[in-house]
């Protein structure tokens, strides 16, 4: 059961999968004994299929568009972005828009590369939990979290620019 | 000039143990190299050919005199006394340790200065034009502006991975482009709109390197207050949809083309649609009290010493030919601006030593209220010079290597470090600067040539503007030797162009015999009122090859 760092710098262990794409001509293979992340096209297409089942969650890979579950991210319990190399910087967008355009609620998750030194940034961008990848010292992770006490922009963790707490 | 408060106090101190903490990692081993990459890339740190080189920001320019004296104790301590100025305001040092950059962030950050952001993927340091707020014909003093997009953009949690490096300049000057705001990611031309209201016209995708672009607008008019807002959904846009497969391919100009500048600038209107009213918003208090730190020093109310002046020109001619070249017109009487040149022949452009930054500070101090500004072409501005100190100023600056009066003629170059310190280089750019100067180093010739700008780039990457140079040298690599391609045409300015390739290249040692027949064809066909770019545009290309290739 992979560990999961809470926002806090808590750890705690779960155990939703991630589902990966399914290759041409093959099946979505979804446990029956385990909460999963399908891909977010698919639980669309599927969308009467999944309503209701608070075991199923969406996640998206870097380049996809969040756009595409705009009004029904409330009835996710759980959502996973993907960071396919820690250096591809399109999750932080996508996390930003789910959270704040589309205001999305629940639990929003960093898969992927994801590494020690991002981690504020993510939580800045509204992600409040991360999957570490494994050969990293989760020992670190709230340290990570917390490098700075604030920040100068508004983002999904603040209202509150530094120009508007300075006036 | 800004001043830090607690916040910015706190932020900078807390940068500084996260680098700490960072590099201890990676010599621990528990960072990779490709992992500690683009953390130390956004401390400005990059590993060259010969050691480590640090690039500290300056941002849009400015320096006090105590930052300059710690700068110039920083390249004592720890490396070989000398720094260079570069084409983007900042400064950098050759020959840090690895493990000593932190100390060094620590004692920048003393005096209100870091690295941050300064390489990597990120947005850069917000470049200026060199006299603002001196200058008689700006819409308003840009500084502010470029503050507060200094503040917005540093550690922005959600555009530090962006696909390529991202630079925005400003310019506020109605007549001249000193910052080169066409040829940068975003441009920010500064104007007031038919009701007088203040605004920028937005340029994106402008960029040099590989792919030379000149930035179309994308918007005319950009009220103040959109400041922010228009920015994140620029950068929203790029960082979704920049490319990132392919290095070459990913800087927001190729995004720009690919969707043309119109359809660029619907997504990023859509975009903004949304966020125009968030807390991002900047609001009338927030721009006012940044103004605050941008007000004017202490001005004397003085005449013109236009008598004086005139009488000490008739009687000492090299100050004269400074004060034509080197100074220029304040917007308050009795005051002058002096660009103290760091072009002298020998001297790679923009190097100095530990003690001529101390010498700097010193003047800055005596002659202009502490505070100086770098230029992007790698010279220093005292901006608020007493017109009945000229000559006593001239008189100092002479011996230190700073009075060279040749402030945007043909030997004030731009030049990139290549092959003697850069691993990326083609070919040496610093002794082709060098052989130029030494073949033109007659100043009433230089003089009554008007103004060029020669910019030389070690290769495609372009750190030395070549592209935009009325003359523009790059270095190439021919079957693994050094040759120069040379391009003809090339404007950063409002007028701003690429330059057109000459035609095959050159061996390092005729490039001084090329410059010299391309001067020739414009001597020979110019007309009075002419420099040389009008020349070039009226008679075009054809006959500087008839004579360079004869
Ligand atoms: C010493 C080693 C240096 C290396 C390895 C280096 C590397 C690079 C690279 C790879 C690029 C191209 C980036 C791109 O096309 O996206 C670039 C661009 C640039 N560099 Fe450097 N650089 C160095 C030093 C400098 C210095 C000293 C200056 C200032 C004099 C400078 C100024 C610039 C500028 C202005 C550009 C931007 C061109 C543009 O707008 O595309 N670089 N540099
Ligand atoms: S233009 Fe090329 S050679 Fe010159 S500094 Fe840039 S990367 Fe190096």
């Amino acid at each position: 059961m992979p560990d999961v760092i809470k926002a806090d710098g808590s750890v705690r262990q779960d155990n939703w999968v991630v589902v990966p794409r399914p290759e041409e001509g093959e099946s979505l293979a979804i446990p029956s004994d385990q909460p999963a992340l399908i891909p977010a096209d698919l639980w669309l297409a599927g969308y009467g299929h999944f309503t209701g089942n608070d075991q199923i969650g969406v996640w998206f890979d870097s380049h996809d568009e969040p756009e595409i579950i705009a009004d029904k991210v409330n009835e996710l319990p759980l959502i996973g972005v993907n960071f396919p190399r820690f250096v591809d910087g399109r999750g932080y967008s996508i996390a930003r828009l789910l959270r704040e355009r589309f205001g999305y609620r629940n639990e929003l998750r960093a898969i992927g590369d994801v590494l020690l030194d991002q981690l504020q940034f993510m939580k800045r961008c509204g992600f409040d939990s991360y999957v570490l990848r494994a050969d990293k010292d989760i020992s670190q992770a709230a340290k990570c979290l917390n490098f700075f006490s604030q920040g100068y922009q508004a983002a999904t963790d603040t209202d509150l620019p530094l120009f508007r707490r300075r006036a | 000039m800004y001043v830090y408060d607690e916040h910015d106090r706190q932020m900078a101190a807390e940068r500084v143990a996260q680098f700490r903490d960072q590099t201890r990692r990676a010599l621990a081993g528990e960072l990779s190299e490709e992992e500690f990459l683009p953390l130390r890339l956004q401390n400005g740190l990059y590993v060259q050919r010969l050691a480590p080189m640090l690039r500290i920001c300056v941002p849009y320019g400015m320096l006090r005199s105590d930052q300059l004296r710690r700068l110039a104790r920083i390249t004592r301590d720890y490396d070989k006394g000398y720094a260079h100025f570069t084409t983007r305001q900042n400064v950098q040092l050759n020959w840090p340790a690895l493990e000593d950059v932190p100390d060094i962030l620590a004692e920048l950050a003393e005096v209100e200065m870091h690295a941050n952001q300064t390489s990597g993927n990120c947005i850069r340091n917000t470049t200026t034009d060199q006299f603002s707020g001196v200058q008689a014909d700006e819409i308003t003093d840009p500084r502010p502006y470029c503050e507060i997009i200094r503040q917005w953009s540093t550690f922005h949690p959600e555009f530090a991975f962006l696909p390529r490096k991202f630079k925005v300049a400003v310019n506020a000057s109605e007549k001249t482009d000193r910052a080169a705001i066409r040829i940068h990611d975003i441009g920010l031309q500064m104007v007031r709109n038919e009701a007088g209201e203040l605004g920028f016209r937005v340029h994106v995708g402008g960029g040099l390197g590989r792919t030379p672009m000149v930035g179309p607008v994308i918007r005319e008019f950009l009220p103040e207050l959109d400041l922010l807002t228009y920015l994140e959904a620029v950068l929203r846009v790029y960082n979704r949809y920049g490319r990132r497969d392919n290095k070459f391919k990913a800087r927001i100009k190729i995004l720009v083309k690919a969707l043309t500048p119109e359809g660029f600038a619907e997504k990023v209107e859509a975009e903004w649609a949304h966020i125009k009213d968030s807390p991002t918003r900047l609001t009338p208090e927030a721009i006012e009290r940044i103004k605050g730190f941008f007000t004017e020093p202490p001005y004397e109310a003085l005449e013109n010493a236009s008598d004086l002046l005139a009488r000490q020109r008739f009687e000492n001619r090299g100050f004269d030919q400074w004060l034509s070249h080197n100074v220029d017109v304040h917007k308050k009487p009795g005051y002058a601006i002096v660009s103290l040149t760091l072009k002298k022949t020998g001297t790679p452009p923009g190097d100095v030593t530990d003690r001529q930054l101390e010498q700097i500070a010193d003047l800055a101090d005596e002659y202009s209220f502490g505070e100086v500004r770098v230029t992007h072409q790698q010279n220093v501005v005292l901006a608020d010079v007493r017109q009945d100190r000229l000559l006593e100023l001239w008189q100092a600056i002479t011996p230190m290597g700073f009075g060279t009066a040749n402030l945007n003629t043909l030997t004030d170059i731009i030049c990139c470090p290549g092959g003697d310190y850069c691993a990326l280089a083609n070919a040496k750019s610093i002794p082709v600067a060098e052989a130029i100067q030494r073949r033109f180093d007659d100043l009433d010739y230089l003089y009554d040539l008007g103004n060029i700008d020669l910019n030389i780039s070690g290769c495609m990457n372009a750190c030395g503007h070549h592209h935009v140079g009325n003359i523009g040298v790059l270095g190439v690599d021919k079957k693994g030797e050094e040759f120069y391609q040379v391009s003809l045409g090339g404007s950063s300015h409002h007028d701003a162009d690429i330059g057109k390739i000459l035609g095959p290249s050159f061996a390092r040692e005729d490039m001084p015999d090329v410059i010299a027949k391309i001067i020739d064809v414009y001597v020979d066909h110019r007309t009075e009122e002419e420099e040389f770019l009008d020349t070039y545009r009226r008679v075009g290309i054809k006959p500087f090859k008839e004579r360079v290739y004869a």
